[in-house]
Parts: structure tokens; sequence; C-alpha cells
């Protein structure tokens, strides 16, 4: 249970500059987009957008477990919470994903033209 | 309804079973709290999911987003692209501190403290509000201008440097005299729902022609990542097919590049801010709640809690849309 009547400052502003840390980071690539980073691909994204997004998950975590609390909570509440959306994101990232690089293919390959 | 019952000895916490039972060992209103955060935040990966089916599809058109968005206030005319999205996502951070205060305040029942970070994270709420407004006016009223051809692609200006460069710099006001299509020259559902651009296709024509340094800038990135710059004669050949002048941006064209790209990104900031600006309606509500001393009599701030679960999501959704459509 989350009520243990302590006080979490110190742990909310540490959190506080993790979080502001890491925005810099974000904003200092983005704005400077290293060339090395930028275009060397790994799994078919760039090694700089896979940095975007392990740090914006990296947020996310901070902000849900310690913002929201939710390391004081059961971890039947935490697991009820969290697994639906990161299967059902998951799965609906990869769909549409698939699909919109298919569309590109049939665009770039066919006769069809859509923007000329 | 049982569980809802708002009385001084704290039945709020209760579920319907009775005292002992509590699922998933959180209160009734908690519990259904982060239920509502787990369907909303389905919704915002479907929209983001969409965004990158769209992104996906025009891959090698997509428009660049630090050349969309590169105003920052009192900086007129200095590129500062993501200077004034970094500072919109520390004041909202920094509204989710003060919020996660209150809450801290609230477990201690410091009445006077809750109230004071809860007026903070009010505050918060409407800088980043009032910060999305002015983004979107920079957004919609655009910089540049460009043309698009009669196949919808759209073609911006640049100089031989590759710099850009706005229609008013080069066109040339032709004598004809237009008239927007107004109610009183026309039945109702011929008005015309813009206003009308600065300038026509033709003088815009005829001012490249008079501008020989003047070149044309597709969509279509190179292997640089950078827009295609024609040369001079296909810039020409390619401006004989424009059909519009477009300024700014709306839901049907925009001057940035991709016409989705503009949807999306009212579509979806909207939402958010949509989202920002009822948190804040709460917010209000339940800090006049403090104030009056409601929590106190319950001896439980767990309403602040909640609040706070909705407040800490909207903040987390900023994370998700501040990568996906200014980073990435």
């Amino acid at each position: 249970m989350s009520h243990e009547h302590v006080s979490n400052t110190k742990r909310i502003w540490f959190v506080f500059g993790l979080l502001s840390a890491v925005t810099i980071v974000e904003v200092i690539l983005g704005i400077y987009k290293p060339h090395a980073l930028e275009f060397n691909h790994f799994v078919g994204l760039n090694l700089l957008n896979w940095i975007f997004y392990i740090l914006t998950i990296f947020k996310a975590y901070y902000i849900v477990w310690a913002f929201m609390h939710m390391e004081g909570e059961k971890s039947s509440l935490r697991w009820s919470v969290v697994s639906p959306v990161i299967f059902l994101v998951l799965y609906l990232l990869f769909i549409l994903l698939t699909e919109g690089h298919y569309i590109y293919g049939v665009f770039k390959d066919s006769t069809i033209k859509w923007n000329f | 309804m049982g569980a809802t019952v708002t009385t001084a000895n704290n039945d709020e916490k209760t579920w319907g079973g009775g005292h002992e039972i509590q699922p998933l060992g959180s209160s009734y209103g908690k519990m259904m709290m982060w239920f509502f955060i787990v369907s909303d935040a389905l919704t915002f990966s479907g929209f983001l999911g969409a965004y990158g089916f769209s992104r996906f599809k025009f891959i090698e058109t997509w428009p660049l987003a630090d050349e969309v968005f590169t105003h920052f206030p009192f900086m007129h005319g200095v590129p500062a692209p993501m200077y004034y999205v970094a500072l919109m996502t520390f004041i909202l951070i920094f509204s989710s501190v003060t919020m996660v205060l209150a809450v801290d305040a609230g477990h201690q029942l410091k009445k006077t403290k809750v109230a004071i970070y809860m007026f903070l994270t009010i505050i918060g709420g409407f800088i980043f509000v009032g910060s999305q407004a002015w983004e979107w006016k920079n957004f919609i009223k655009g910089e540049y201008g460009a043309v698009e051809t009669v196949g919808g692609s759209l073609l911006q200006f640049v100089d031989k440097d590759g710099k850009r460069v706005a229609l008013a710099d080069f066109a040339v006001k032709l004598p004809e005299q237009r008239e927007a299509l107004t109610r009183s020259h026309s039945t109702w559902f011929m008005e015309e729902a813009e206003s009308q651009p600065s300038f026509t296709v033709a003088e815009v024509q005829a001012g490249f022609k008079a501008h020989p340094e003047v070149l044309i800038r597709t969509e279509k990135l190179d292997a640089n990542k950078k827009k295609t710059i024609l040369t001079r004669e296909d810039s020409e050949k390619h401006l004989a097919t424009a059909k519009y002048v477009v300024e700014g941006a709306n839901l049907i064209r925009n001057e940035y590049g991709n016409k989705l790209f503009a949807d999306f990104f009212f579509f979806i900031t909207g939402f958010h801010g949509f989202h920002v600006f009822s948190g804040v309606i709460i917010n209000i509500i339940i800090f006049f709640n403090v104030l009056l001393g409601t929590y106190e009599k319950r001896r439980s701030y767990e309403m602040v809690e909640k609040v706070g679960l909705y407040w800490h999501f909207v903040d987390l959704v900023w994370v998700f849309v501040f990568t996906v459509f200014y980073l990435v």
C-alpha cells in the first residue's frame, strides 16, 4: 500500500533533475544531429532515433513509477495496468508501420503516382 | 453507490463489499482512474500510430520538423529549432513536480502546502496551454509561403545557397484586380472558406521569371536527408504546373509539405492541449475543495492523488508527442 506517510520530497527532486537532464540531452542531439548516429541504421531505424525512443521510454518509466507512484502499488495493479498497454501498443505499431511501409512500396514501384 | 459516498469518516476508499475488501490493493476511485488512463493511453497510441503510418507511407517527402518549428518569443527571424518546445516540456515536467509535491503534502495532511502546490500546478498548466496557442499561431501563419502543383505536391523557394526565400521577396504585383468571393456576391455556400493568399499563381510565376537566382525545392528528401533543390530549368518546368499559392497552414493544405502533416499536428497536439485544459479545470475544482477543507474533514487527500494521476498522464503523453513530432 502507498500510505506510509513519509515524505518523498528528496526523491521527487531527484527524478525532476533526471527528467530535465534527459530532455536536455534529447534537445542537444536533436539540434546537432551527429552524422555518425543519423546515418547508421540498426534494424531499420537510425541510431539517433533509437536513442530518442529509448530515452522517451526511460522518461515514461520514471513518470509512471515515481510521479504516479506505481512503485508503491501492488504488483497485481502494476501488471494489470502496464501489460495491456505495452502489448496492445506494440501490436498496433507493428501492424500500422508494416502496412504504411507496404503502401510506400506500392506507390514507389507502380505506375500510380500519388503526388507529382 | 457505496463506493462514492463522501462522508467525514473516510468511506471514500471503501468498495461495495465492505471495509476489508480491496481488489488490487487499491481504492475504487484510484483503480478506475488507472483504467481510464489505460484506455486514454491506447487512444493516444492510436493517433501516434496513425501518424507513423502516414509518415512511413510518405517517408521520402515528409516535412523536416526542425525547419517548421523554429520560432522563439522575442527572437524574430532567428531560427531557433526546438528551443521553444523544449521550454514547454520543462514547464509541463515542472508542473508535474509541483503536483506530486501536492500529493506528498496531502499524505501528511498539510492543507496549506497542498493548496500552494496545487496552485502552482494550475499556473504551470495555463502557461503550457498558452505556449501551445502561440505555437499554433506561428504554425497557422507560416513564414515563407509555397505553391502547390496540380498533382498535389508542394514547391518551396530557395536562393542559390539553398536558403529559403519568402514569396513576398520575389513575387510581383500584377495590375489585375482580385476580390475574395464574399457572401454578398454569392449564395451562402459559395463563400471562400479561406482568405485570399497575398499573391496569385501568375504573380509568383512572373516574379520567378524576373528573379533568375530563385530556385525551387521539392518535398523529396535526398540521401543526406535534405530537401532536393532543382536546377533553374527544372524549376521553371515545375512552376508551370502550379495551381495554388499556399501561405501558412490549415486543414486542407500547408506550406510545410505533406497535407497530412498539418492535419496530424493540429489533431494530436490539439487533443493533447484539450487534455491539458480539462486537467487544469479539474485541478481548479480540487484546489477549491482543498481550500474549503473538504479533504481536511475527510482526513484523506486521495482526490488530490487521483487528479494527480491524470495530470501526470498528460505529462506522459507530451513526452511521447515531443519525441514523435519534434525529435524523430
